[in-house]
């Protein structure tokens, strides 16, 4: 064991926390703003996109749901594609579970709300980095979660209200695509993960006239089966 | 049902699963908590998969007809450049937004 000295109490764990996520909200503020502009897009008011950002609290989930909503699509296909991209955090919930062990259930059961791409990262590296000062780890997660939330929320109300001000030529629906975009390019880490892009891509463009927007849900998941089949074959050949 | 119904049901039903899914793990601490190595690949392609899926008839299908040389896929040409470029989310929607509205002008 390192000597590192006590632990850090809860308050201060708590400020540690925050103090990790902040350089992180700043790039997530363009995401909260589009979040509130992308309600009004669709048609819905400050109080549906609150109810996004509070009961949701994930980006790329939302957004997608409001594109969806946006362009009529049914119920089933907006609450599957919300489960689907948010199904990576079934990944962060068991890197996390390990570290937060000897933590009680009740804890870990209102933590799991903070689970996020952020709060999980800041976490992790913090947790794992043994020449840091060990923190109080549930309260340094919990604060971490606690400053995103804020701006997330904060930034959603703003972007409510800057969406209707902004002149009628700035296409404003076309502010959610380009998000996407943002988020797209740091995922394509390699070669399956372009492939699997550029199969839902073509996909979704050539079903984009199927009924019920069903060409979306049917592009993404031929892109990934694409994308794991390559995986699979440059597995095999590495092993061979 | 209303669009603003539809939105509150997807809203709480999605925000319901996605509680689960981020409690799955952490509910069960205690015990081993590890996604087998095979399922760890797809998980990991669902979001390039997902955004691309919405990106692309956004982009090249606007109108219901694929444009390939219209203002919106150029734009979002010029934005993919500054993804890549700065990987800012900023920049990148800055500059597609303002290319979206210049080409627009001039395609007419």
């Amino acid at each position: 064991m390192t000597d590192q000295g006590e632990p850090l109490g809860p308050a201060p764990s708590v400020r540690a926390g925050v103090v990790a996520m902040l350089p992180i909200t700043v790039g997530v503020v363009p995401f909260g703003l589009i979040a509130g502009i992308a309600a009004t897009d669709a048609g819905l008011g400050l109080a549906e996109a609150v109810g996004f950002s509070v009961v949701i609290f994930a980006g790329a989930a939302q957004l997608a749901a409001l594109d969806l909503i946006g362009r009529d699509a049914p119920l089933l296909v907006v609450i599957g594609t919300v489960l689907i991209i948010n199904l990576r955090m079934l990944m962060y919930s068991a890197g996390l579970a390990p570290r937060l062990a000897d933590q009680s259930r009740a804890r870990r059961l209102a933590g799991a709300y903070w689970l996020t791409d952020q709060t999980f990262a800041v976490s992790i590296v913090r947790f794992d980095d043994d020449r840091a000062a060990p923190v109080a780890r549930w309260w340094f997660y919990t604060g971490a979660g606690l400053a995103l939330w804020s701006v997330w929320q904060t930034s959603t109300i703003v972007g409510v209200v800057a969406g209707e001000t902004v002149p009628e030529v700035v296409p404003l629906g076309f502010a959610l695509p380009l998000a996407f975009l943002s988020l797209l390019v740091p995922t394509l880490t390699d070669r399956p993960a372009v492939v699997a892009a550029v199969v839902a891509g073509t996909v979704a463009v050539a079903a984009a006239p199927l009924p019920a927007n069903a060409g979306m849900p049917l592009a993404a998941v031929l892109g990934i089966l694409t994308g794991w089949l390559l995986s699979a074959r440059e597995d095999r050949k590495v092993r061979a | 049902m209303s669009r603003v119904q539809l939105a509150w049901v997807a809203l709480l039903a999605g925000g319901f699963g996605t509680y689960l899914i981020r409690a799955s793990f952490l509910a069960m601490a205690h015990r081993v908590a590890q996604i087998p190595e095979r399922w760890r690949t797809p998980l990991r392609l669902i979001p390039p998969a997902v955004l691309a899926a919405l990106i692309a008839p956004a982009v090249l299908r606007p109108a219901g007809v694929v444009t390939l040389l219209g203002p919106r896929p150029l734009a979002a040409l010029a934005a993919l450049g500054v993804a890549l470029w700065t990987r800012s989310v900023i920049a990148t929607i800055v500059v597609g937004l303002a290319a979206a509205i210049g080409l627009e002008a001039l395609f007419g």
